[in-house]
């Protein structure tokens, strides 16, 4: 139930991120979720992508660093509260979010959110034990 | 101009005078030569055998030159010429590759080290009425202790607090009526810049003098820094090879640096074919300390470029001046008045396994303080997706280059293949401090 995320390193250099974008969209490839950690000079993008074979593939032959992690996928409930719920699940079994960020999109009255987790097994048997939907690979190129 | 000597029998001695005592002296340094395992075996190999063997000065010529080289080769012992129990200091630097150098002192190379301090301080008008800030680094850097018994053999008031921590500087100086200073240059403008925020004002102070080295700066800089500080600034020259500080330094003329000649004999010699070259002629200094027993060095290549003055000096001194150094014949660089060889960073960047093939080393001012950039490229089969491993390996290469270049760098990481490559000699150094 684990999906993989590219994560690839960019210094901090201008039109470094449209050149990742640019790269990607002519290899067809759709991005699903994005986050960028920066520093000062330097940044990590994360992106959850329909085909990351092909899009590391494309990454890697164009001299780009980057990484494959991964990370859990979760479906919350749209509504105040919705990312709370399953907070106070992963805080009350002591699982640990290192990151997590938002989908690009989303699918009716759900949001969908990506973890990254210490341990990403404990995880994923936390949140079914307590009926969290999680989205596996297959569910993210038809998202 | 009044004109003061701290022993001007010695200053004002004449030529002739002068080339004897070197000659004396030179004799002596070679007999302590022949006990160091190096120049045993380099001195018999010319069939110098005795210090008797030197008949004239000229004589020097037949002796090869020394270099740093020489000295990491034969670290930690080869060129010891004393017994163990008659050294009374060590100061070493760090190497270029890793192995350092050492300079062992006896009791009485401390003495004449410091003879040549004192004559330094009093020649720049100077004396026992001063309080003395002396704002060079203590410990294994000459820079420090060298100024330090000089000025305390002078007589003056020593405020020994060494490099960095600016505000107390301030404090101390405004506190103390400090008239005079041991600095670098940019260390003195920085100053400068910080003595609003710490409510100061050049008015506040009592400043008269400042003795400044560790760092090639121009005849502007000085100009600068006297018109900033209202003061006198006096150059000042030496390197541990040579004992440290003091090997030559200005008189109230200020211009170029009386090179304390019954101390060392001075050469300017092409750097690329080892020539010796006449008087005005700029080339690189090569000096013999004849006042170092325990450390006895012949024809050290000091790498800095320079020359000497033909004409005499109205103060009446008889040993001649130095120019200032106007450059280096190898890549080592002055940041901040630490000497840093591109060679060192290099060691540390490359050992460390989350580093790729490519670095460059950058140099700006920040303010009037040097600025030191390290950029590496990442090892892209490393690169786990984590920032904190990313900050961690900052922080490493920042520890480690700290630990052997003795400055802290800023270190930038950059994806590979984004730094300039070079065919053939790269060229990793980007040097963008302008002159001031």
């Amino acid at each position: 139930m684990k999906i993989t995320q590219i994560s690839i390193f960019l210094e901090n250099r201008k039109g470094r991120l449209f050149d990742v974008c640019s790269l990607l969209g002519q290899k067809k490839i759709n991005i699903r979720a994005l986050n960028i950690a920066e520093t000062e000079e330097f940044g990590i993008l994360r992106i959850v992508v329909d085909k990351p074979a092909d899009a590391v593939k494309a990454l890697k032959e164009n001299g780009f660093v980057a990484h494959l992690t991964d990370i859990v996928a979760v479906e919350v409930a749209d509504h105040p509260g919705g990312l709370a719920e399953i907070l106070k699940i992963l805080n009350e079994n002591n699982v640990n979010i290192e990151y997590m960020y938002g989908f690009v999109e989303r699918s009716a009255d759900k949001a969908l959110l990506v973890f990254r987790f210490d341990d990403p097994d404990k995880a994923i048997s936390v949140l079914t034990e307590n009926k969290i939907k999680i989205i596996g690979s297959k569910d993210i190129g038809g998202l | 101009m009044e004109i003061s000597f701290w022993n001007k029998q010695a200053e004002t001695m004449d030529r002739l005078a002068l080339e004897k005592i070197q000659l004396q002296r030179l004799k002596e340094t070679i007999s302590y030569a022949l006990k160091t395992h190096f120049y045993k075996n380099r001195l018999e190999k010319i069939g110098l055998k005795s210090p008797e063997d030197i008949k004239n000065l000229s004589d020097l010529k037949k002796i090869p030159y020394t270099t740093k080289d020489d000295l990491r080769e034969n670290y930690p012992k080869g060129l010891l010429a004393v017994a163990p129990e008659e050294v009374v200091r060590i100061h070493t630097s760090s190497g270029t590759t890793g192995i350092p150098t050492v300079i062992y002192y006896s009791r009485e190379d401390l003495n004449n080290w410091t003879e040549n301090l004192a004559r330094g301080i009093v020649a720049t008008g100077a004396g026992k009425k001063d309080v003395f800030q002396n704002m060079m680094s203590y410990g294994m850097f000459t820079g420090g202790l060298g100024l330090h018994y000089g000025a305390e053999k002078v007589g003056m008031t020593v405020i020994p607090i060494g490099g960095g921590n600016t505000k107390r500087q301030i404090q101390l100086m405004k506190d103390f009526r400090t008239t005079v200073l041991h600095i670098t240059p940019s260390y003195l403008l920085h100053i400068h810049s910080r003595l609003e925020e710490c409510a100061a004002r050049v008015e506040d102070l009592a400043l008269k003098k400042a003795f400044i080295g560790a760092e090639p700066h121009s005849e502007n800089t000085r100009k600068k820094i006297e018109g900033l500080f209202n003061i006198d600034a006096y150059n000042s020259y030496g390197l541990s090879e040579m004992n440290g500080p003091g090997v030559a330094f200005e008189c109230v003329y200020k211009n170029g640096m009386h090179i304390w000649e019954d101390g060392y004999i001075t050469e300017i010699i092409d750097p690329k074919t080892g020539i010796v070259l006449g008087e005005g002629e700029e080339g690189e200094v090569v000096f013999t300390n004849l006042i170092r027993k325990a450390t006895p060095l012949l024809r050290y290549r000091t790498r800095d470029l320079a020359f000497i003055y033909k004409d005499t000096c109205p103060c009446g001194r008889t040993h001649r001046r130095l120019s200032r150094i106007t450059g280096r014949s190898d890549d080592m660089l002055i940041v901040n008045g630490v000497n840093v060889f591109p060679s060192q960073i290099e060691e540390v960047v490359m050992r460390i396994p989350q580093v790729g093939t490519n670095y460059q080393i950058c140099l700006e001012k920040d303010g009037a303080l040097d600025r030191l950039i390290v950029k590496v490229e990442i090892y892209s089969k490393l690169f786990s997706g984590d920032i904190k491993e990313l900050d961690n390996l900052k922080s490493r290469i920042k520890e480690d280059l700290r630990a052997s270049i003795i400055i802290n760098p800023h270190i930038e990481l950059h994806e590979p293949g984004s730094l300039p490559v070079f065919e053939g000699k790269a060229k990793r150094v980007v040097d963008n401090r302008i002159k001031l």
